[in-house]
């Protein structure tokens, strides 16, 4: 089966997000992009398709400060080839990367495209079944276990309270991973500079796509309301547990 | 993982091999008849019975090679301190079951050392883990065996450089609460006297915090003026190095190099003896040679400073732990005991396992970052089994000079049931309570 | 019609989940204050689910029981189908897993605008919407203009209350169209039983990415002893293994409404913060006094999450 797998970097939310001077906008000094911890399960879970039952895994994502690393990384962990967008916007919306990455790909992607379930930055809806309705694919999100079969996948997609739903899909087709089955492999550092001297990173340059048709008016850290009663230490809070008559 | 026994049992052997035996009918020697059974001799029995596949493996891997000079002396079996928290461990044994076939590299045996170099220290053919354990870890690293505790620190050290996987940015946030003015050399990088290297657990650890407000506030008292690299500092790389990802610490190390070099500093003085032994020991190799000194050292390199300071009493029992990076790896014994015989008022006594015969806290080598997996392994943690001997010494105060082993004690002492009889402190939090 | 609102209907098992009645009450303000209509479409649903959907204008019925478990790619085409019989100006989805499957795929198939992750929506002349993003640590307030769009909302961003309405709606039948077939629903499996239903607790002890290791969460156990409660999770501790999924509260998880939920070291992702915030008190405890959780917590205690749990273990065994 050959897979491809979106890769999206999204901001840390390790770090304190500050709204920039435009107002509208996330303050650049306080940003630092990882890659969407999705689709690093969805790797992850293309990784395991290729080792059970063979095929290959090409990932793409958008250039960008470090992508290189990002891209070795997952060639370090055992993707056969990376594909670097050059010259989209990634700030435009997952409407236009969609376009990008679709465009990027031929209109292809192989019988099966992974990527995160959703992002922290998803304005404008999900980035699978973004490429699943341009490709004509069917596409299924939430996904936390994929079983290749002959020309189609068995997968099971998690819905509300603990219940999964399996479906079987024909290819070529489009996941949107919640959890690989394992958690994501580490890339040895070792590993990921031996790569960097010998492998390469394909490039091709970004189709002039179609953006969000809105903007973003104003971003702002989420009203408090009221907002929580700051306890101080302990000892209040077991006064509280006792006022609520739960001790 | 199991573990394989591909070898033949003691009484297999026994049957097949014992049989063969050779005897002349006639010989002679110095003019002395042996013949028959008075020259007979048993055909040496061969190793070749045994699967050599993951010794030769192991002693293929430069660093690897002493493995195979172990003649199974077992002076190291008392000596290791993973063997006497009921672990089965130390390098005979580890040798004898490689010898049998095991495979080290898919086993618990590759995990639990803790480099403390106890055994080394009593080996007489030198076979040296703190070469063997690194190179091994590194290739089952490479082949994607890692337990997870161990994978996710290093993912968060890969990505944050330090590995709470706290944002970088916040590694300077702990001088906010400070009582004292904090210099951050990459804000203000004036040359400066002493380059304070504050390391992740003073930075971000709660008790590390309190440690490092504690460094704080006594180079304040004495006059020293120091620096920090603020959110340019990365972890030292020393934990991760011997826990399996060489090229991890070579990154670090590379880029603490360079933020070192952007500043004229006298010497660097470290919190930890990890980050001690990496400046003095590993960065040279890659280039970067700096002076630098444990915080004992260069606080005890100050005594007729710092000694008038210290005027508020501490009427306590006071025992101390060897860090084994800073005692056995680099031989400093005395500068934190200086320290404490200097401190008014305090009741000092040694454990029975103190200096170069120190017991390891079980945090070394990456251990740390294996908690969970060695306690799998084991009946106790190893510093469950040193808090204990504290308690037995009749210490009121467990004392420190390694970051790592604030918190570790500190659970081993609720784990062993002494709260309330066993307190653990940082030197440096001792000398600031005396000054206040 | 140019000011009307279609919503989606949701369920499972055959009852409407909230996300429905929700939806609906956020419609209704919207068409009212177009002046237009809301009409839900219901999509495989039963007789009994089309009477508890007084409160619409107009239920629209596509298909029954041969669609009554959900599969996206019919569940589209319907959707699809019922948008170019209505022409609503806005159409609701929720932003859940079922939604996910639909929202965007719609947006493609119709050129409709999309926000995603919605929670509050602003009717008039143009509609402006806030999305709660980056985690929840961001709201950000879009301006969709004039066009017909499509909003996917997080689930409890309204009361569900306000779309419960008795009374026999009108009903109207749509053909289903064609579907190609390529994905096929298999079947439901139910989560393992046998373990605590966190459903059912007077307290939970909730755990988040702070907990740091799989063995700190004998901490939290310990606490939850002390407390007779149950440990409950987020979902990045369930998908690490270190608790079972009967364990894990937010979107994919429960919804749990206790009376007192202690977040320890909880971020406070809108994904969680849509399984819990129905709780009577919320208690959160995290190092970060920035974290979302303390904006929906009615107690905030900003501290190392260890100590506050071995503090209030011993407190609570000495009592």
């Amino acid at each position: 089966m050959d897979m491809t797998v979106l890769l999206k970097r999204v901001p840390d939310l390790v770090e304190d997000l500050e709204v920039d001077d435009s107002g509208k906008a996330l303050d650049e000094d306080s940003v630092s992009l990882k890659l969407n911890e999705f689709d690093d399960h969805a790797l992850e879970e293309a990784l395991l398709l290729k080792e059970g039952g063979g095929g290959t895994v090409t990932v793409i994502a958008l250039d960008g400060e470090d992508v290189d690393k990002m891209l070795y990384t997952a060639l370090a962990k055992g993707a056969d080839r990376a594909l670097k967008v050059m010259g989209g916007d990634p700030d435009g919306g997952n409407q236009a990367l969609a376009g990008i990455f679709v465009a990027a790909l031929d209109g292809h992607g192989g019988d099966l495209i992974l990527t995160g379930v959703q992002a922290a930055d998803d304005r404008d809806g999900q980035l699978a079944p973004r490429v699943g309705a341009l490709l004509g694919r069917p596409c299924i999100e939430v996904v936390t276990e994929v079983n290749p079969g002959d020309g189609k996948v068995t997968v099971h997609k998690e819905l509300a309270g603990g219940v999964v739903a399996e479906y079987e899909v024909d290819l070529p087709a489009v996941l949107g991973i919640q959890a690989a089955r394992q958690t994501p492999r580490y890339a040895p550092v070792s590993r990921v500079r031996q790569i960097q001297e010998s492998a390469t990173i394909d490039t091709v340059t970004s189709a002039a796509t179609e953006g969000a048709g809105f903007t973003v008016v104003a971003m702002t850290p989420p009203e408090t309301g009221e907002g929580a009663q700051m306890l101080d230490g302990v000892d209040e809070l077991v006064k509280v547990l006792d006022a609520k008559g739960v001790i | 993982m199991a573990e394989k026994s591909s070898y033949k049992t003691t009484a297999e052997r026994r049957r097949t091999k014992d049989q063969s035996f050779v005897e002349k009918e006639q010989a002679v020697v110095e003019g002395i008849d042996i013949s028959g059974q008075w020259n007979r001799m048993y055909e040496p029995r061969e190793i070749q019975d045994y699967d050599t596949t993951y010794l030769d493996k192991l002693t293929d891997l430069p660093g690897g090679e002493s493995m195979g000079w172990c003649y199974q002396c077992a002076q190291c079996v008392p000596a290791c301190p993973v063997d006497t928290a009921g672990g089965d461990y130390a390098p005979r044994k580890i040798f004898r079951r490689l010898q049998n076939g095991n495979d080290f590299f898919n086993h618990r045996d590759l995990w639990l050392c803790t480099t403390c170099q106890n055994c080394l220290r009593v080996c007489p053919k030198e076979v040296d883990m703190i070469q063997i354990i690194p190179a091994a870890r590194a290739l089952a690293v490479l082949e994607g065996n890692v337990p997870d505790e161990l994978q996710e620190m290093f993912q968060n050290v890969a990505e944050y450089g330090n590995p709470m996987g706290q944002s970088p940015r916040k590694r300077a946030r702990w001088t906010r609460k400070a009582d004292a003015a904090v210099r951050v050399l990459p804000k203000d990088p004036a040359p400066v006297e002493v380059l304070w290297f504050v390391g992740d657990y003073y930075a971000y650890h709660g008790r590390g915090v309190d440690a490092a407000n504690a460094m704080t506030r006594v180079y304040n008292r004495l006059g020293v003026d120091f620096g920090i690299l603020g959110a340019d500092e990365r972890s030292d790389g020393d934990s991760q190095r011997l826990a399996g990802e060489p090229g991890l610490f070579e990154e670090l190390a590379e880029h603490n190099i360079a933020q070192f070099r952007k500043y004229q500093f006298d010497k660097i003085v470290v919190s930890g003896p990890h980050a001690y032994n990496a400046i003095k020991n590993e960065y040279p190799k890659l280039g970067g040679e700096f002076p630098v000194e444990h915080y004992t050292q260069f606080l005890s390199a100050q005594m007729p400073k710092l000694k008038p300071l210290l005027t508020r009493p501490f009427t306590r029992k006071v025992t101390f732990h060897d860090p084994c990076y800073l005692g056995r790896h680099n031989g400093e014994y005395d500068a934190p005991r200086a320290l404490l015989q200097a401190v008014p008022g305090i009741e000092f006594t040694e454990m029975y396992r103190c200096k170069a015969q120190g017991y390891c806290c079980g945090g070394g080598g990456g251990g740390m970052w294996l908690d969970g997996y060695a306690a799998l392994h084991q009946t106790e943690r190893l510093s469950e089994n040193r808090v204990k001997e504290a308690v037995e010494v009749g210490a009121e105060v467990l004392a420190v000079c390694c970051p790592y082993e604030v918190s570790r004690f500190e659970d081993a002492v609720k784990s062993t049931d002494n709260d309330g009889k066993l307190e653990v402190l940082d030197i440096i939090e001792i000398l600031d309570r005396c000054m206040e | 019609m140019a000011g009307d609102v279609l919503v989606l209907a949701e369920h499972f098992g055959g009852s409407l989940g909230d996300i429905t009645f929700e939806l609906l009450g956020m419609g209704k303000t919207l068409a009212g204050e177009f002046g237009g209509t809301c009409t839900v479409a219901l999509i495989g649903g039963s007789d009994a689910m089309a009477e508890e959907l007084g409160g619409a204008d107009l239920v629209l019925r596509l298909g029954g029981e041969e669609l009554a478990d959900f599969n996206p790619e019919p569940y589209g085409e319907a959707l699809l189908a019922a948008i170019e019989a209505k022409a609503p100006r806005v159409v609701l989805i929720g932003y859940t897993s079922m939604g996910m499957d639909l929202a965007s795929t719609l947006a493609v198939k119709t050129g409709r605008n999309l926000a995603s992750s919605c929670i509050r929506v602003e009717g008039g002349e143009r509609i402006t919407t806030t999305s709660q993003l980056y985690g929840g640590k961001m709201d950000v307030r879009s301006d969709l203009g004039t066009a017909p769009c499509i909003l996917s909302v997080l689930a409890g961003s309204a009361p569900a209350d306000a779309g419960r309405h008795d009374g026999a709606p009108t009903v109207e039948n749509l053909d289903l169209p064609a579907t190609a077939g390529r994905v096929r629903f298999k079947r439901f499996i139910e989560p393992e039983a046998g373990d605590v239903d966190i459903t059912a607790q007077d307290i939970l002890v909730a755990i988040g990415r702070g907990i740091g290791s799989k063995d700190d969460i004998e901490v939290a156990e310990e606490l939850a002893e002390a407390l007779d409660a149950a440990v409950a999770a987020t979902r990045p501790i369930v998908d690490a293994g270190w608790l079972p999924k009967t364990r894990q509260v937010g979107k994919s998880g429960l919804k749990v409404k206790p009376k007192v939920y202690l977040a320890l070291g909880v971020s406070g992702a809108p994904e969680h913060l849509e399984g819990m915030k129905g709780a009577a008190t919320i208690i959160a405890v995290n190092t970060d006094k920035n974290a979302p959780i303390f904006n929906v917590a009615h107690y905030g205690l900003v501290e190392d999450l260890f100590e506050v749990c071995e503090e209030l273990t011993e407190a609570l065994e000495d009592r």
